[in-house]
């Protein structure tokens, strides 16, 4: 047990934790953040995505010590924001939200990989999203809204 | 009336995009315990002594003995114990729940918890028939007799996990003398009469709802119920909610998956190199309790000359059991591996023959006003003739057949041809389900759509909304449908089965016509619609005879592929779909359940290994257990004919399942073309590549 600070969406937070807890758990059960969903516990299907300083991270696998300094984003915090709007759109639009497990985390990896590349080849989006697996929509809905996004947010991003 | 196939923005998107969406791990019931299952670790075994620690106040086993009614889990077929009483069948069968607050009090109470098993024989083999089922057509041992050559295939197909994004998960709560199952689910009704029978219960003393369901591919057809089952009676005991939430690992080595199966064929060649008979043999591995089995059975059975007439069959199939987790439903049950059998044998009697293959399998491509494989009839009009034409079209078919060809191209293209029968299998709607849905208007002059059927992520809480609205010709808006609970809508029937919009939305149309002729602005008024099996379609549950579905969707699939030559790596390159499905409702929902369902059947004839060695599941998790990622996938190109069932509404058909069926056998066939090799099992591979370019 250890008192931690971070930024959590944008404000300080402190709790005090086992160390080595996950933050998945963290996010979900102390700070009621169920957005962040649970898939694998592996850290293979990236449903845990969260931004730690703006990299998409699954949050099953990091520590709550790891995060202490650091600024951490979860979809709540995220949806805030008019990127997120721009990205919500695109998802409704081009219809790539199917049972909605993955969205959250799907929409994350989206900002962190338009924010390093705002201009992203249909490539390079498949490679971005490679870390956040999807059963439902075969990822072409996923990969056109991301498109879309990227276009419709110019200067945005 | 506007274009019904016209695509409106789905009604759940933003709740999911934005993670508000309840699903079942985020819900928090007041007082709320944790569940934990312990499970055996023999694949066979007699119990011969549970040692249980004194708990710790506030924690709980529940077991067999707590079970009020009787300990089976209600599927078609009653052979699942709840709790495992004197016997495990299965590497994690379910003995007990430990149940408490603390989920580290729970883990440390099942790991100090000592069963004595006495170890018996287990089986794994394809040895032990429990169901046995054949039909016939024609007069097959005439053409045996009579054939200038006997061709034979054998067939066989791995397991497929479903890997819903979502792990299984139910909470079950007490309140008034009533216990509430919340849980990911697909069929409410089936989960509300399993717990009625285990609790002993008229049917007033249960209550299902659906929580937000994080997709399911039939994985959430039938399982969910023993979990149900569980956790009602715990909370039935404790009288305080209890939740039971599974994590990835739990949930692939225990929860159902795609039979195993072995499929044999023998076709009677006449003089002129015609089919002139099939004789087909499926064995399916059921797992060590039969559920849903023997109804996967008879699809597959009934799918055995895929889409092509042939005028003399003789198809049998046994459902063995093993000692091994249940096997059950998975989106096209039983079809996807019939299909890619089917189709895999009429190209190798092509080739054996010397015949070119399409040109072949074109001879025998059902037409309206066929017998189907039962001895039913094709009623409506089959356009798949057109539909391969098309493909053929799009994709440069044949010139590619003959480009890749050349040998050093390592590039293949393969074709599949495929069927999908819509909605229960023989008498199943008419006998069994039943389905009842009703509409009523709002004294706001609203209409809430009361039906059972869930949506999954597929889209059916938009599409059934969609259809009532159009028929009633108001704004969508004006349409409510909310997430089933058995307390506030009839039985509609489950929703698998690609039945949802065909059957259900049939019945929601019907009812919709006569809430408009009744329509009157202000007050409340109840319609109720009832299925009818139309009159024509007649089936013989005992000897598998007329017609086993009242309609058909339809499908061809084109696949390239590039396999590489050193590694095996196989590189899909291009995928074109083309689909009668009568009518799509809504364009672009149904876009994403062909891409979704095609690519799952790609990765099933592909990627997907799961091995189950001396009764354990090798793989589990997602890191070993490989799915396809967006880099995998690729841009489909996809199109539906125009072909609009009488009986459907908006003249839709059946779409859920379809896609799904004709991935493996084209992408199995695009291989064996690009490397001159038979393709005779799936997944195909690197290492069956390997092993079949070095030993032929």
């Amino acid at each position: 047990m250890a008192e931690i600070k971070f930024k959590l969406n944008n404000t300080d937070v402190h709790t005090e934790k086992d160390l080595t807890m996950r933050l998945l758990d963290v996010l979900r059960d102390d700070f009621g953040l169920i957005g962040v969903k649970e898939g694998c516990g592996e850290g293979e299907c990236g449903a845990c995505s969260v931004l730690v300083n703006g990299e998409v991270v699954s949050s099953c696998l990091m520590p709550l010590g790891n995060a202490s300094g650091k600024n951490i984003i979860t979809i709540e915090g995220f949806k805030k924001t008019e990127r997120y709007q721009i990205l919500q759109q695109a998802y409704e639009d081009e219809g790539a939200v199917q049972c909605g497990y993955c969205t959250p985390g799907m929409i994350l990896a989206s900002e962190s990989l338009l924010n390093k590349n705002p201009h992203p080849t249909e490539e390079e989006i498949r490679d971005g999203l490679s870390g956040n697996l999807c059963r439902c929509t075969g990822y072409n809905m996923i990969v056109s809204a991301v498109q879309k996004a990227a276009e419709r947010g110019e200067g945005l991003w | 009336m506007p274009n019904i196939s016209k695509s409106i923005p789905k009604q759940d998107t933003a709740e999911k995009t934005s993670g508000e969406a309840l699903y079942i791990g985020d819900i928090k019931l007041d007082g709320m315990l944790h569940a934990k299952t312990l499970r055996s670790t023999e694949t066979r075994a007699l119990i011969k002594e549970i040692k249980i620690p004194d708990l710790p106040v506030g924690y709980h086993i529940i077991d067999y003995k707590d079970i009020p009614g009787e300990n089976y889990v209600k599927i078609i077929f009653e052979d699942m114990p709840v709790f495992a009483e004197k016997t495990v069948n299965y590497f994690g069968e379910p003995i007990l729940l430990v149940v408490g607050e603390d989920k580290q009090v729970i883990l440390d109470i099942l790991d100090s918890i000592e069963v004595k098993y006495e170890t018996l024989e287990p089986h794994y083999k394809y040895t032990k028939s429990v169901i046995h089922y054949e039909y016939e057509k024609g007069n097959s041992d005439v053409a045996f007799v009579n054939a200038v050559k006997t061709i034979n295939g054998e067939y066989t197909t791995g397991y497929q996990e479903h890997i819903y994004l979502e792990p299984q998960g139910v909470i079950g709560s007490y309140e008034d003398n009533k216990v509430t199952i919340l849980g990911s689910m697909q069929c409410p009704y089936y989960i509300k009469n399993a717990v009625m029978q285990v609790l002993n219960d008229d049917g007033n003393g249960v209550r299902v709802q659906q929580a937000t369901t994080g997709g399911a591919f039939g994985g959430k057809e039938e399982f969910p119920s023993l979990m149900a089952c569980q956790v009602a009676v715990a909370a039935a005991k404790l009288k305080r909610p209890v939740s039971l939430i599974y994590e990835r690992t739990e949930d692939i080595i225990t929860s159902t998956k795609r039979h195993p199966s072995k499929i044999k064929f023998s076709a009677a060649i006449g003089p002129q190199f015609t089919v002139d008979a099939i004789k087909a043999h499926v064995s399916l591995n059921s797992g060590a309790y039969i559920g849903l089995s023997g109804v996967v059975l008879q699809r597959a059975m009934i799918a055995a000359s895929g889409v092509y007439t042939i005028d003399n069959l003789s198809i049998s199939g046994d459902v063995y059991e093993t000692n091994s987790v249940p096997n059950g439903a998975f989106r096209g049950f039983g079809a996807p591996q019939m299909i890619f059998a089917i189709e895999m044998f009429m190209e190798h009697i092509a080739k054996e023959l010397q015949q070119p293959p399409f040109e072949f399998k074109l001879r025998y491509v059902a037409e309206k006003g066929d017998a189907t494989s039962t001895g039913g009839q094709f009623r409506d009009p089959i356009l798949l003739k057109d539909m391969i034409h098309k493909a053929w079209d799009v994709s440069d078919y044949q010139r590619k057949t003959t480009e890749f060809s050349q040998s050093g191209s390592n590039r293949g293209i393969g074709i599949s041809l495929f069927l999908h029968g819509c909605g229960f299998t023989g008498s199943g709607e008419q006998k069994h389900i039943k389905a009842v849905v009703r509409l009523r208007k709002n004294r706001d002059d609203t209409v809430t759509v009361l039906a059972a059927n869930t949506d999954m992520g597929q889209g059916a809480a938009t599409t059934l909304r969609k259809i009532a609205a159009g028929v009633l010709e108001i704004p969508i808006e004006k349409v409510i449908y909310n997430k089933p609970d058995t307390d506030l809508v009839p039985d509609s029937g489950p929703t698998v089965a690609s039945r949802t919009i065909m059957i259900v939305g049939g019945l929601i149309a019907r009812a919709a016509k006569e809430l408009k002729e009744k329509w009157e602005s202000g007050v409340e008024i109840l319609v109720e619609e009832r299925y009818k099996q139309p009159d024509f379609i007649k089936w013989d549950e005992d000897t598998l005879h007329g017609d086993a579905y009242p309609a058909y969707s339809w499908g061809v699939v084109i696949c390239e592929v590039e396999v590489d030559p050193i590694t095996y790596r196989v590189d899909l390159k291009n995928l074109w779909s083309i689909y009668d499905i009568g009518k799509a409702i809504d364009e672009r929902i149904v876009i994403g359940q062909v891409e979704g369902g095609l690519l799952q059947g790609i990765a099933y004839g592909i990627l997907e290994v799961m091995d189950c060695k001396e009764g354990i599941i090798q793989q589990k998790n997602v890191t070993d257990y490989i799915i396809p990622t967006a880099a995998d996938s690729i841009n489909m190109y996809t199109y539906f004919m125009d072909n609009p069932y009488p009986l459907g509404p908006y003249g839709a058909k059946g779409a859920g399942e379809l896609p799904t069926v004709g991935g493996a056998p084209a992408v199995a066939m695009a291989i064996e073309n690009a490397i001159g090799k038979k393709v005779t099992k799936i997944p195909v591979t690197p290492e069956y590549i390997m092993e079949l370019m070095k030993n032929g």
